[in-house]
């Protein structure tokens, strides 16, 4: 909300007005965000009233040209020329003459333009800095000023605005009345509200008003004002007021009930009185109900909408926007007023659903003052009466009952108690006081202290102790609330499941993995491109309502589509030799979806009550995923780099496991998006937790990416957190190192070989390495060549060869009995 | 060989005078001098201490001496074997340091030829600052908490004291989960954390949550959609505004150097009563020390403490939060933040693992 200072302090009893900056300091330190102080102008130089006196239109140019003679003191007459059109001869005008800058350092002198010698520019508004109204010069209503006067004062251009930005909280603050009050609050001054107005009794109905919906409207007021002269100018303090609060004027009747919304915080409505059609009535719309509103668009009316009828039909969007058809005109003489309390929650349904945010709105949303209606009305009639001659008719509609706020209770000394400071003697109820609640305070049994403060009728958001503390504390200003560290509690640490995946997080980044973090949203095609199957688990997926991306609208079930994404973003910008990893959450829906429950917040829910809200979540486990591009090791002086492989992908998915402290089981399987022939299963025991490998040509094909691109991704969460409690026997003994190469089928994989030859050879056997691996000729057709080296050791003395050759002797012919292996000749 | 019977004049033994044994030694000490390595004066050396060296044969002609010029005679080819001897050594010990010294040299490297056989990996930044985060807290005995990012719009709004259709929960543009009445949505915070840990643990509570949460802003210099928060929340008893203050001034000192500190303005939450928002002092700010805005905090509102099962009466906490991506966007003076989402190697890498 923009607020001219001048307005703001009209109402406070300043010795001496502020600076613009004490002011926004002020509103800052008691929680009135400060979006920016502006300074009107500055305008120096000759800047005064004129009287146009006669027109020339130039009609030799493109665009309509005006050659004006324009009386701009006593006796002296400035020729000047315009390009706008809104105004004629007779009008008052504002002169900018030769010698004056006017914001943004524009300088005015006497030019040759358009054929003619110019002596001065006839100024718009948002040329004298006056809010951004362009569509024409500024005319001044008749009588405000004469040729010559000065128009920096007469304009009021020695003023700043004060944009603020109040929490949705404080619908009073939403008005220059609720302005002052946090002012007057905040620098102690007295305060002079404008809310408080006498208001005549009223003689009979204004208009008949029959509230059929009392939960979407607490209260109606209706006055009436007749005769009000169509043509009557908005006076120039009220337009000044609305221009700098940035609205624009459109004619007095509209203007008034703006700038009373802006003073009270009170949004009101006119209608053209001669308009309606018999009794209104607030109600909820019905369905299939349209309504053309005051900006000529239709609108299909929801049955939550409240709307305002008469015998025509719908004529108001409630609280939102008024409709065309009642709308006060060019020759609206007969205007009925309308001020009402609406339905917060209704209201900013509405809003949302229209997508239609008004000022009024705004207001509504955050709760306007119950017993701001009758006296907004009576405002604005007398604003109408003094300056367009209006009647205000004696009668008066006033139907329906507010809520007033309930007085809240707390002991005296809770303030202090939140804060951690011991505030001086009586500030509780003083500030209470000053923010307009009628305080008392009493003994309770127990012989505390008791506060008792009924708030103010617009402070609806005072409703429980906490809010009252609140208003003690920032008032007293947060600055005197010290700096004290709580006594620490003893803490457990990092829980073993954090601690292990930090590991993990740190042990790919040593791997030399990037990690990066894409956006878990996902277009479902890619899935295509992955050749899934139809039914695949990977397809199942979480939509999103209201995506950013139309097209990447469900949530990923797997880490890949992000980072083959991101890979493809560095190949672009030039990368060759990309490894990048990802941890993060994936969702997965429930077999069985089922709905969230409905659960209150007046208490706990129960332990059946949140099972089964989580019950109601997907599961969203962690995942950790890497790809692989270009070389894992880099050629250079040293000689040839190596491309990294399926292996390289495999490897790191074991590393992430033992960064677990779990050692990952290496099985052959097929799985889009990889490779058929050379994609790993890892699992844990029988249980699979991810796999690892080369990506599918084809799929790489499709994702444009480099040939032979590979990639893991692992459950982090099907991990278990293993105890992970070595206790090694180092032997001082020598070892005694053999080695034995054995021929198997091409089809046993190695893992076997070696899971037989260690688990026979017995306990001597300190490490087993494969070494080498060879197929060829000698061997003949299907077969292979597995080497190992193998290292025996006894616990307690020097082994002999017999005894380690006896040892290797067993685990061979273990291999030979299950798997048909044979010493290599 | 002489016979001892032989006429044979000791006097006249050559080999044996002094003149010539002197010249020996004078021949042998110019030959190792002149070999110029190891392998030359391996090459001279037999013929000066080998069998059939001049000191060596004239040795075997001492038996041929009277008796009493045998002593004389001997103790002259003595020295003239033993001069000839440390000669050579000394001729061998300074070769032999040469070669050793010629060797290291032709053994030499340019060390300073690249070394980037093994491209380098990182972690992402904002992983680095809410671990740093998470350590700041444990130190101070705090606990890490977790929770989804696709919560029950109960655990982020009802229970944080959000009303159905308060204007905050639009405020927030949260991310809807499909079906439109699924009651399911991406966090928009990480304070449904806050509910969730009062849900699950003994009182009193001293967690952190640092995590990833969501909200319909276009990506632009300064807004993501997707980004991380810390949410930190104590309950216990009698716990005041000034123990927030007090726990974040020790963050922001943790964060900004020993000159950090905070100061509160007044603000509103749903979940906070009194609420603040944030600002630190910063002292390394872009032209010049100042304060920046950093987050958001509060005493927990006794709504949620209640939704929770807690007794307002008797416990009070304090709860804050801070966006990662800010605070690390003026912590290193970062210009845009679409390079935090976009994943680009060459914005990580110097991060390292530990940045």
């Amino acid at each position: 909300m923009r607020v001219p200072v001048s307005w703001l302090v009209e109402h406070l009893g300043f010795d001496e007005v502020p600076t613009p900056d004490e002011l926004a300091e002020a509103f800052t330190r008691i929680g009135i965000e400060v979006e920016e102080v502006s300074p009107l102008g500055p305008v120096t130089g000759p800047v005064v009233a004129g009287r146009v006196v006669e027109i020339e239109e130039l009609t030799e140019f493109k665009k309509p040209i005006r050659y004006c003679k324009v009386e701009v003191g006593p006796e002296q007459t400035n020729q000047i020329i315009c390009g706008a059109t809104n105004f004629v001869e007779g009008d008052s005008v504002v002169v900018a003459l030769p010698g004056a800058v006017l914001p943004g350092g524009f300088s005015i002198a006497e030019r040759k333009t358009y054929g003619r010698v110019s002596q001065g520019m006839l100024c718009a508004a948002d040329e004298l800095g006056i809010g951004d109204d362009h569509s024409g010069i500024l005319v001044l209503p008749t009588g405000t000023a004469q040729p010559g006067d000065d128009a920096l004062e007469l304009l009021g251009l020695n003023d700043s605005v004060i944009e603020l930005a109040p929490t949705p909280d404080r619908g009073y603050a939403f008005s220059v009345r609720g302005l002052a009050r946090e002012i007057a609050c905040a620098l102690d001054v007295p305060f002079g509200d404008p809310g408080v107005v006498e208001i005549p009794e009223p003689e009979g109905e204004a208009w008949p008003v029959h509230i059929e919906d009392r939960p979407g409207c607490s209260r109606f007021v209706a006055r009436r004002v007749t005769g009000v002269d169509p043509t009557a100018p908005t006076p120039w303090w009220m337009r000044r007021r609305l221009m700098l609060a940035g609205m624009r004027s459109i004619s007095l009747p509209v203007d008034v009930t703006n700038y009373v919304m802006l003073e009270l915080g009170q949004p009101l409505h006119a209608f053209d009185a001669a308009s309606l059609s018999g009794a209104l009535t607030v109600r909820r719309a019905l369905a299939g109900e349209k309504l053309t509103t005051l900006d000529d668009q239709v609108r299909a009316l929801n049955v939550d909408d409240i709307v305002i009828a008469d015998d025509s039909g719908v004529i108001s969007l409630a609280g939102v926007m008024g409709g065309a058809s009642t709308e006060v005109g060019d020759n609206s003489s007969d205007i009925l007023l309308e001020a009402a309390n609406w339905d917060p929650a209704s209201i900013a349904r509405t809003v949302r659903r229209h997508k239609l945010p008004s000022e009024a709105a705004k207001r509504f949303e955050r709760t306007v003052d119950p017993a701001l209606a009758p006296v907004a009305l009576e405002r604005a009639a007398k604003l109408l009466n003094h300056y367009a001659e209006g009647q205000i008719k004696p009668g008066r509609t006033d139907v329906g009952a507010p809520a007033l706020p309930e007085p809240v209770s707390m002991p005296i000394d809770l303030p202090d108690r939140i804060a951690g400071v011991r505030y001086a003697r009586g500030v509780t109820a003083r500030r209470l006081g000053q923010i307009g609640c009628q305080v008392s305070v009493t003994t309770s049994e127990e012989g505390q202290t008791i506060v008792t403060a009924v708030p103010p009728t617009w402070r609806a958001d005072l409703v429980q102790p906490a809010d009252l503390v609140e208003e003690v504390l920032r008032l007293e200003g947060y600055d005197t609330i010290p700096s004290v560290l709580p006594p620490a509690p003893a803490g457990r640490g990092l829980t073993e499941q954090q601690r292990r995946r930090r590991t993990v997080w740190r042990t790919l980044a040593e791997d030399g993995f990037v990690e990066v973090k894409p956006f878990p949203f996902i277009d479902p095609s890619v899935f295509d491109a992955f050749g899934l199957a139809e039914g695949d688990t990977r397809r199942d997926t979480v939509g999103v309502l209201n995506p950013l991306e139309a097209d990447k609208n469900v949530l990923a079930t797997t880490l890949l589509p992000g980072l083959l994404e991101t890979l493809q973003r560095n190949l672009a910008r030039g990368a060759k030799d990309v490894a990048l990893y990802n941890i993060a959450q994936v969702t997965l829906p429930r077999a069985q979806q089922v709905p969230v429950p409905s659960l209150g917040v007046d208490r706990r829910p129960t332990e059946a009550e949140v099972a089964s809200m989580l019950a109601a979540l997907p599961n969203q486990p962690l995942h950790v995923a890497g790809v692989l591009t270009g070389h894992r090791e880099l050629a250079g002086w040293w000689g040839k780099g190596r491309i990294a492989e399926w292996s390289d992908a495999v490897e790191a998915a074991r590393r992430v496991g033992e960064a677990y402290g779990v050692k990952l089981r290496v099985v052959a399987s097929d799985l889009l998006p990889w490779h058929p022939g050379r994609c790993a299963e890892l699992r844990v025991g029988d249980w699979p937790v991810g796999h690892a490998g080369e990506l599918h040509p084809k799929v790489v094909e499709k994702l444009g990416l480099p040939k032979r691109t590979v990639a893991f991704e692992l459950d982090l969460d099907a991990l278990p957190l293993d105890d992970h409690r070595p206790a090694p026997m180092v032997s001082p003994y020598p070892p005694v190192l053999l080695d034995v190469a054995l021929v198997v089928d091409a089809s046993v994989p190695v893992q076997s070989v070696s899971e037989v030859l260690g688990a026979s050879a017995g306990d001597l056997l300190e490490d087993i390495r494969l070494f080498d691996v060879y197929t060829g000729e000698q061997l003949g057709e299907g077969k292979k060549s597995l080497a190992y080296s193998l290292r025996f050791r006894a616990p307690d003395r020097t082994l002999t060869v017999e005894e380690a050759t006896s040892a290797r002797d067993a685990a061979v012919a273990a291999a030979a009995e299950r798997l048909g292996a044979a010493l290599r000749a | 060989m002489s016979g001892a019977n032989d006429p044979y004049d000791p006097k006249q033994v050559a080999a044996l005078s002094a003149e010539n044994l002197d010249a020996a030694v004078q021949k042998a000490r110019e030959a190792f001098a002149g070999a110029a390595d190891l392998e030359a004066l391996a090459a001279v050396k037999p013929g000066h201490l080998g069998d059939r060296s001049p000191v060596l044969l004239a040795r075997r002609e001492i038996g041929a001496l009277p008796p009493k010029a045998k002593a004389e005679a001997g103790k002259r080819v003595n020295e003239a074997q033993s001069a000839i001897r440390t000669a050579f050594d000394e001729r061998f010990a300074v070769l032999q340091v040469e070669r050793d010294e010629r060797v290291l040299r032709e053994e030499s490297v340019d060390v300073t030829l690249p070394w980037d056989r093994f491209p380098r990996g990182a972690r992402h930044p904002i992983t680095t600052l809410a671990e740093r985060i998470g350590d700041v807290f444990v130190a101070m005995g705090y606990e890490i908490a977790e929770g989804p990012e696709l919560e029950t719009e109960w655990f982020n709004f009802d229970a944080l004291n959000f009303g159905k259709d308060h204007p905050a929960r639009s405020m927030q543009d949260t991310f809807y989960i499909a079906p439109g009445d699924s009651q399911l949505v991406l966090r928009t915070h990480t304070s449904p954390v806050q509910a969730r840990t009062l849900l699950d643990r003994e009182l009193p509570v001293y967690v952190v949550c640092p995590g990833r949460t969501f909200r319909t802003d276009e990506l632009d210099a300064t807004h993501t959609p997707v980004f991380h928060q810390v949410e930190g929340l104590a309950v216990d008893k009698g716990l005041t505004m000034g123990h927030l203050k007090g726990t974040l001034d020790a963050f922001a000192r943790s964060m900004f150097g020993e000159d950090s500190k905070t100061r509160l303005r007044p603000s509103f939450f749903p979940f906070t009563e009194p609420s603040a928002e944030v600002d630190v002092w910063f002292p390394e700010k872009k032209g010049g020390a100042g304060w920046v805005e950093w987050g958001g905090c509060g005493m927990v509102n006794p709504n949620v403490l209640r939704a929770c099962g807690v007794d307002p009466d008797v416990y009070s906490g304090f709860a804050f939060g801070m966006g990662l991506e800010r605070t690390l966007q003026f912590r290193n003076g970062l210009p845009d933040m679409r390079d935090m989402v976009e994943g680009d190697v060459r914005f990580t890498q110097p991060f390292g693992t530990e940045a």
